[in-house]
């Protein structure tokens, strides 16, 4: 049986056959899990809602990947009933289809955020990020009263762009707006028609409780708070949830 | 002809005696010939000179030894400090360079790639050149090049982790300008390493470089195939991921898992089959369970990456696939287990004289429960409890302390004393201190994770008797508390344990006992043309 181990002696004097034969054979895996997750269609179910996010929403997100909010808080909320009560539906691959790079996270030491948009108001989310205990006595989480400051968008339309070049369907109007679109989100006041016409559902708001400056904070509550609100779910049915 | 090998490597070098894998097997026919060929290798100088003018490169090696004690506290330290902030969040200083959310992937990194990966690149340099007979390709230039370039990928990816310049991505932080030259530092790795094995007298190609082997190709697949990301701009240290949603968490996580199996699992086998096998002097228990041990090993480890991603958005088929190979993956990994355990056989005796080799020993037991609390985790039933708790960073930390941790502190041990020409550790009771240290330090922190992993999964689905959920949110962090500040009370004594490794170490180099010349295993015109 094991008579084909003794012919191991060829790939052990060979440097370069091993070498291959070790990629090959670590290759097949991922190659059969990875390939046709971006072959097979229904792999993100087809509903609809979801939207790119808005500029000051981008920035907020970036905001978020940079605080590296994912290792206490995760973005995915299991078909299970206590997560369904606790959080909301289940999480559906649709919704993170625009997540350069998805933020699914793998800990929950915090409650799971996927669907944390609309639920608390935009002062106890921006006056929570300030100082959490004030809110929240049990809390562990560091305060971030430091996003107070003015929020450097200048490279706004280089973030588009490259994320336009990795997939996300920006559209040259949508790029050529940025700066605009971004500030009128943060100010209540502004003009909502061009913003509202490209982004649907996109909600204006002095985020951060200040209508005028546009800072760090503003980009973060902004994102928060349309987390897990594109896809209405009264809307959809059962079959468009079916993946492979 | 492996016997042979194996025998003149046995007498004229003795870094390679044990080490060399298959002897044990040897027919009695074969044995005679050695015999036969040991005597040609001691009469005849000529060839033994030849062979021992081999000058190994050892000064890179020496540094990547140093830095794995020096990273190795630091990522100690940052543990224990980020583990005190989850016990009491004051700890975050009000300061954006210091909260958890920025100090974790600096704890994880320098753990796993600085600690970790300075002791995979240091013992593969030094275990390539002796189980191969030769000197390491490309010399010191080469050895100090990879030295200087993976120590200044370390210290590029914690600054940015400080300053907020992440991927967030979960053991592949780093943003693209590191990742470029990490790749850079690798491939050069590659080409040194597997340049020293081409160069080797060996026919055979040694079962631990094998491992080493699968580990550098498949990290470089891993780290490129992951990282592939758009700049902002190339004045910007941002960038945006190539994949997205689904397909960017598949591929974390085939990436992610990957780095246990290859970064934390292939590379430190290839320690467990040089330093056992080298410390209780004896040859690895069977030839043939490595070969199955390695292929199967690798084959599998890469199917595992869906069991982090158990019950989301992944579609189910992927999710199977990964359940059903992570729990196949527990026969290879405890075969490699009883290879490395059985290798002590009619030797265990040294457990109780040889306080490095308990380290490598008990690290093959602490592989052991981890490959098997790994699958069991797995299994989609068990993971629907177990996910998002701390139940995993127990998981992690039995391997990561226990394993890895073990292993490198044992393959220290031996080191030091090798390479810096030394009789012995200038400590045996402070190893021994070291070791129950670290024992315990575990012992509290996994036991303290498994209470509190399991006892936060069952409160987040706990219904009270009118079918509400019966705890908040904030209730469950509430109850955490004691376990985080028995959890830190563990890492304070892992610590404890690898700052008395420094001193004995440093003492070790500093005022150890030399070896006298005529003891000496490279005569001094080798130890000159270093």
């Amino acid at each position: 049986m094991f008579r084909w181990l003794r012919d191991h002696g060829i790939i052990e004097r060979n440097l370069v056959l091993m070498g291959v034969l070790t990629l090959i054979t670590v290759s097949i895996g991922g190659l059969v899990q990875i390939v046709p997750l971006f072959a097979v269609e229904t792999t993100i179910e087809r509903v609809s809602g979801v939207r790119p996010y808005t500029p000051l929403e981008q920035v907020g997100r970036d905001i978020y990947v940079r605080e590296g909010c994912y290792t206490c808080h995760s973005q995915m909320i299991r078909p299970f009933r206590d997560e369904l009560e606790r959080y909301g539906h289940y999480s559906l691959a649709a919704e993170s289809m625009y997540d350069h790079p998805f933020q699914w996270g793998s800990k929950r030491t915090g409650p799971d955020l996927a669907r944390v948009g609309g639920r608390y108001s935009d002062d106890w989310q921006a006056a929570h990020l300030r100082s959490p205990r004030a809110l929240v006595p049990g809390s562990v989480m560091p305060p971030y009263a430091f996003l107070d400051r003015p929020l450097d968008y200048r490279d706004i339309q280089d973030r588009m762009r490259a994320l336009r070049a990795v997939g996300v369907p920006y559209t040259d109007e949508m790029i050529a707006n940025a700066r605009a679109d971004l500030e009128a989100q943060a100010r209540p006041d502004a003009d909502p028609t061009g913003f509202q016409s490209r982004y649907a559902r996109a909600r204006q708001g002095a985020f951060d409780g200040d209508p005028v400056r546009v800072t760090e904070m503003d980009a973060l509550v902004a994102y928060l708070q349309m987390l897990g609100t594109l896809v209405d779910f009264r809307d959809v049915t059962p079959a468009q949830l079916r993946q492979p | 002809m492996i016997r042979i090998k194996d025998a003149t490597a046995r007498l004229v070098l003795l870094p390679c005696d044990g080490a060399c894998g298959d002897s044990a097997a040897a027919p009695v026919g074969e044995n005679l010939v050695v015999a036969a060929v040991s005597a040609t290798a001691i009469l005849a100088p000529g060839q033994a000179a030849r062979v021992e003018e081999v000058g190994y490169v050892e000064a890179p090696i020496r540094a990547f030894a140093i830095a794995t004690v020096f990273w190795g506290i630091v990522g100690f330290l940052a543990g224990v400090v980020i583990a005190l902030q989850l016990a009491f969040p004051l700890l975050n200083l009000d300061l954006e360079w210091t909260t958890f959310g920025r100090l974790r992937p600096v704890h994880t990194s320098a753990v796993i790639f600085a600690f970790g990966g300075n002791a995979l690149i240091g013992t593969s340099l030094f275990i390539v050149q002796r189980t191969c007979r030769a000197r390491l390709f490309g010399g010191n230039d080469a050895g100090w090049f990879l030295f200087w370039g993976y120590q200044f990928f370390i210290v590029m990816a914690a600054l940015g982790y400080v300053l907020g310049i992440t991927q967030s991505k979960e053991y592949a932080e780093p943003e693209w300008y590191v990742d470029l030259w990490l790749t850079v530092v690798w491939v050069a790795y590659l080409i040194v390493y597997g340049g020293t094995i081409v160069r080797r007298e060996e026919p055979h190609i040694y079962v631990a470089n094998w491992f080493y082997l699968a580990f550098i190709i498949t990290i470089a697949m891993l780290h490129i195939g992951n990282n592939i990301s758009v700049p902002v701009s190339l004045g910007s240290s941002a960038s945006y991921s190539a994949p997205a949603g689904v397909q960017g968490a598949m591929i974390q996580w085939w990436y992610g898992h990957n780095a246990v199996g290859f970064f934390l699992t292939a590379g430190f086998l290839g320690m467990m089959y040089y330093f056992i096998p080298k410390q209780a002097d004896r040859p690895i228990y069977s030839y043939r369970l490595s070969i199955v041990h390695f292929w199967t090993l690798i084959f599998l480890y890469i199917w595992a990456g869906p069991h982090h991603l158990h019950y989301t958005a992944l579609p189910d088929w992927a999710q199977t696939l990964g359940m059903v190979f992570s729990v196949i993956l527990w026969m290879p990994s405890w075969g490699g287990m009883i290879n490395g355990l059985m290798t002590l056989s009619g030797a265990w005796d040294k457990l109780r004289t040889n306080a490095a080799l308990r380290f490598s020993v008990v690290a093959v037991g602490f592989y052991a429960m981890a490959t098997f609390e790994g699958p069991l985790m797995s299994i989609k039933a068990v993971n629907g409890l177990s996910h998002y708790t701390d139940w995993t960073i127990g998981h992690v930390h039995s391997g990561a302390l226990g394993w890895n941790g073990f292993i490198t502190f044992g393959a220290l041990y031996y080191l030091f004393p090798v390479l810096w020409k030394k009789k012995a550790l200038w400590s045996e009771k402070l190893v021994a201190w070291h070791f129950w240290l670290a024992t315990l330090g575990i012992v509290l922190y996994i036991s303290a994770m498994w209470v509190s992993g399991i006892m936060q999964g069952l409160m987040w689905r706990a219904y009270d008797e009118l079918g509400f959920l019966q705890y908040s949110f904030v209730e469950t962090v509430e109850a955490m508390h004691p376990y985080y500040v028995i959890r830190t009370l563990g890492g304070v004594l892992y610590l404890t344990g690898a700052l008395l490794m420094a001193f004995n170490l440093w003492k070790t180099v500093t005022v150890g006992e030399a070896i006298e010349p005529e003891h000496a295993t490279v005569p001094a015109h080798a130890v000159a043309a270093e």
